[in-house]
């Protein structure tokens, strides 16, 4: 080789340090962080830590505002809305962790046999999920709720089966970009099984991509499950849950007592932001370390 | 062209196959009889009970059923919903009006002001952009039914612009009403197409052939509308129908909050109570908006890319 | 002859992440109506910045020093209506053809669309005039091509295609940058004879880049070799190539494999290629030269006259037809 071809400007980038094991997150990140660490605490702990029992109510105090003891208020039957806030995170939150886990495992499941097997198994699973995209994941859980009735359980596992396809399809293209590279055909020829190559090289080279598709499902479950919720088709009142408690302050909300549903909604809206801007930054993060 | 939509078209009618036997099947898998929900417990004289399920076809095995359901709604019947004697197609027909003009007045919204402000802010750099990313990033994190409440409360409760509730009558009095719904409806989607196309059209700009056209010396306007933005209307196009089609399922939400008498809001209610001739029969109107949304976007993709192989999206 | 473009003492500077990098210092060259100029250097020597610098299309934030005067015009200056005609009469012709076309319009669109839009020829007159342009790059049936998209023509195509284009706007200077450097080597040659004759038939003034010194020496009058952001060396096409002044231009046609002697291994120029704004102080190509002592490294190398060329160097008159060997250790 005689003359390197060097572009200044690669050249500048590569100089930059190579060990990245924390991930670059900024200020909002970070915040992004601290604001999912707290819901997850609180959806651990919220129900024991509630200064009141979320489903006591006391009519006499309907939709009285804050007072001393009662920073949020009451509801319209009387219950102490900081209470149920805490308490709701629960369902909330592990809700939606539920839906994108099972998403999650699935996706990545169906993505790694197509990638693996490719040829028919690839056509069969891929024509399957193209039926599955018919369906958005808010109508296949009212068909559930109508076929199981209305129940957390229902919305969940509908939602999952909706997410799958997307799931898979992301992971898809990834894995087979991976399952396409010479060293894994390299090993294949050195006799290595498919579950070894599959759980020890394909998996892992995904893996950031899983982890950011996954905080960007859990968005989109927590946003769903709310609505649901919203709906009546998911979390059933009496017991508390974000969604629930935006539709339950709905009648005083336009009444003009707006603080059960606006507090539910800043809940909600807060740690959807949280994680949506998270997963972005994952996932431009991995899509960028991917050489 | 010609061959791509004919395969787009059998890769409809298959989809739609199966997702119609999904529907059917699932409901029929609920437990608890029909007709449970329709005597509301009591014992009927076994006269009567046979009398029912002839005429609901209760006694006939699930595949024949399915097929009676299938080929009855093929040509446009969608069966008697049990609890109300009524025709399915009446309690549709009565609804379907309110969902159309929600999404498409939500859809408008979502183009007008979602590529505009994605174009703005991908040309004019510096505040102006600030501000466009800031206010899509708010409005992305805004779902549908908070939206809904915040602006009820705002410019219902607060302001009294607009009513909170219900459909209106006469074209002036509906967009009053609907006008809430649809911001609603479209405040995700419009974030979302606000980046991508900020995205896009940014992408674009950098793009070699866009620097060929400059120096060529013409007008930066030319460069921009017939390079800049006719390519960057692919990527676009896309996005919004998808989120189009997105809104269709979403409207359940939105009509709900807004006790608005659409589809989505019925299709609900209909769950609830286990009337499930409604809940299959409005599923099936939803599936099949949905699918030919998507159906139209993949032929306007394609049109719109030369490039295009056949029957691949790109992602 | 009159100089039809005078670039004097152009310093480029662009905006980084990481702040200003300079990438061209103090280069001056001049190309005279109908000289074909080739400027010659590695990547990152800022050749083709320098071009870029010229036509005005270098990216936002750019900072430059100097002057580039186009038939008596200060380019630098210009703006709104006045920097588009300059934009107009200068054509470049870029490296990856298919990257440098919108894909998405077709061939005809692409060929006409300056004539229609900055020289209101109307749209039957200006796609007659593409399919004549397209016959003499030696394309044939015009007609078709004309209907094409980009994508359903290969890469050499393409290029004659951006050839034709530049040639019928009837530019006063052809901007070449690395133009065939992404055809393989038979269409390299062919769309590299369509050019040279095309423009010498309309005595067309022409800055030729390439990082193939032999490729310049024959389609050139003149050659200029950058390093690291500066000129090193201007002389006449033909003797660069016989007799270099500078030892990088030596080094440059050493590196290239000779198919009348059996060399023992390619030889290579020691090191990696610099960019302005990480060069040295002192002779900018010390760090590779074989030649270097420690005055070269401790003066700045101010270019002069020699033998009909200029070159930067302090010990040019002292190495003298000796550089060659010199590079053979």
């Amino acid at each position: 080789m005689s003359i390197e071809i060097l572009d200044p400007v690669a050249e500048v980038i590569d100089n930059a340090p190579a060990n990245r094991r924390i991930p670059k997150l900024g200020f909002l990140g970070w915040l992004s962080v601290a604001v999912i660490a707290l819901a997850l605490f609180l959806a651990i702990f919220g129900p024991m830590l509630a200064p009141y029992d979320p489903t006591l109510s006391n009519l006499s105090y309907s939709n009285v505002g804050p007072i001393a003891g009662h920073p949020l208020g009451f509801d319209d039957q009387g219950r102490d809305v900081l209470s149920r806030l805490m308490a709701g995170a629960r369902t909330t939150i592990f809700g939606a962790a539920f839906v994108s886990l099972i998403a999650i495992f699935v996706g990545t499941a169906l993505a790694l046999l197509t990638a693996w097997f490719g040829g028919k198994t690839d056509t069969f699973i891929s024509a399957a999920l193209d039926v599955l995209f018919a369906f958005p994941g808010i109508l296949l859980a009212v068909v559930a709720a109508a076929v199981f009735g209305p129940s957390l359980l229902s919305a969940g596992l509908a939602l999952s089966i909706a997410y799958s396809p997307y799931v898979a399809r992301v992971l898809r293209g990834a894995a087979l970009k991976e399952r396409a590279m010479t060293y894994i055909s390299a090993l294949e020829v050195q006799g290595f099984g498919a579950w070894r190559l599959t759980l020890r090289h394909l998996l892992p080279n995904i893996s950031a991509l899983i982890v950011a598709q996954g905080t960007i499902l859990f968005g989109f479950a927590m946003v769903d499950l709310a609505a649901i919720s919203f709906l009546g088709l998911g979390v059933q009142s009496p017991n508390a849950d974000w969604g629930v408690m935006v539709s339950e302050g709905k009648t005083s909300l336009l009444q003009g007592y707006p603080l059960v549903s606006l507090s539910a909604v800043v809940c909600i809206v807060s740690v959807v932001a949280a994680v949506s801007f998270l997963g972005d930054r994952l996932e431009s993060n991995s899509r960028g370390g991917n050489r | 062209m010609l061959q791509f939509i004919a395969k787009r078209l059998a890769m409809l009618v298959a989809t739609l196959l199966v997702a119609s036997f999904a529907i059917y099947g699932a409901l029929y898998l609920a437990p608890g009889s029909p007709i449970a929900a329709l005597t509301g417990g009591r014992t009927l004289p076994p006269e009567v009970m046979a009398q029912i399920e002839a005429r609901y076809h209760l006694n006939e095995p699930f595949l024949t059923r399915y097929w009676l359901w299938l080929t009855a709604a093929v040509h446009g019947d969608l069966g008697e919903s049990i609890p109300l004697h009524e025709s399915v197609n009446t309690l549709i027909a009565q609804r379907i009006g309110t969902t159309l003009q929600l999404v498409l007045f939500a859809s408008i919204l979502i183009v007008m002001f979602g590529v505009s402000l994605g174009i703005i802010g991908a040309l004019g750099r510096g505040a102006v952009d600030t501000g466009v990313l800031f206010a899509s990033t708010v409005s992305a994190a805004l779902p549908a039914f908070a939206a809904a409440v915040i602006l009820q409360f705002i410019f219902g409760v607060m302001l009294g612009w607009f009513p909170v509730l219900g459909t209106g009558e006469g074209f002036v009095d509906t967009v009053k009403h609907l006008t809430l719904p649809a911001i609603a409806l479209a405040a995700t989607s419009t974030a979302l197409v606000t980046r991508v196309t900020r995205t896009a059209v940014r992408e674009e700009l950098d793009r070699e052939h866009v620097q060929t056209a400059v120096s060529r010396g013409l007008p930066w306007s030319d460069v921009v509308r017939r390079h800049v933005l006719r390519n960057a209307a692919i990527p676009i196009t896309t996005v919004v129908g998808i989120t189009i089609a997105s809104l269709i399922a979403l409207s359940a939400v939105v009509e709900t909050a807004f006790a608005l008498n659409g589809l989505g809001a019925y299709l609900v209610q209909a769950a609830q109570n286990k009337d499930f001739a409604v809940v299959q029969g409005i599923s099936l109107v939803l599936v099949v908006a949905f699918v030919i949304t998507n159906v139209v976007v993949d032929i306007a993709y394609a049109l719109l890319d030369p490039r295009v192989s056949l029957g691949s999206r790109a992602q | 002859m009159s100089e039809l473009l005078t670039v004097t003492d152009l310093t480029v500077r662009l905006k980084m992440d990481s702040g200003m990098r300079e990438v061209i210092t103090g280069t001056s060259l001049s190309i005279a109506q109908g000289e074909a100029m080739g400027l010659v250097g590695e990547s990152g020597s800022g050749k083709s910045m320098t071009a870029k610098a010229i036509a005005r299309l270098l990216p936002d934030g750019a900072e430059t020093l100097g002057s580039v005067v186009f038939d008596g015009v200060d380019v630098l200056a210009l703006s709104g209506d006045e920097l588009r005609e300059h934009r107009a009469q200068v054509a470049v012709v870029f490296q990856d053809p298919r990257a440098h076309i919108n894909p998405v319009r077709r061939i005809d669109d692409f060929m006409t669309e300056s004539l229609r839009t900055l020289r209101n020829v109307p749209k039957g007159d200006a796609r007659t005039r593409a399919a004549t342009a397209l016959e003499e790059v030696g394309i044939d049936d015009p007609a078709k091509r004309l209907r094409q998209y980009p994508h359903e023509l290969s890469g050499g195509m393409l290029q004659r295609v951006m050839i034709a284009t530049a040639l019928l706007s009837e530019p006063r200077l052809l901007l070449a940058d690395e133009c065939t450097t992404a055809l393989d080597v038979t269409t390299q040659a062919e769309v590299m004879a369509i050019l040279d004759d095309l423009r010498r038939e309309r005595g067309l003034s022409m800055l030729f880049i390439t990082h193939d010194l032999e490729l310049a020496g024959a389609v050139c009058d003149r050659t200029t070799v950058m390093y690291a952001g500066q000129v090193v060396e201007t002389r006449e096409a033909r003797l660069l190539h016989g007799d270099p002044l500078h030892p990088y231009s030596a080094a440059l046609v050493d590196a290239r494999p000779d198919i009348d002697s059996t060399a023992d291994r390619l030889r290579a120029i020691p090191g990696r290629p610099l960019s302005a704004f990480e060069a040295p102080s002192g002779c900018r190509f010390a760090t590779r030269c074989s030649f270097a002592q420690d005055s070269c490294r401790e003066h700045e190398q101010v270019i002069t006259e020699l033998d009909g060329g200029f070159v930067r160097c302090e010990r040019a008159i002292e190495l003298r037809g000796k550089v060659r060997e010199g590079a053979h250790v």
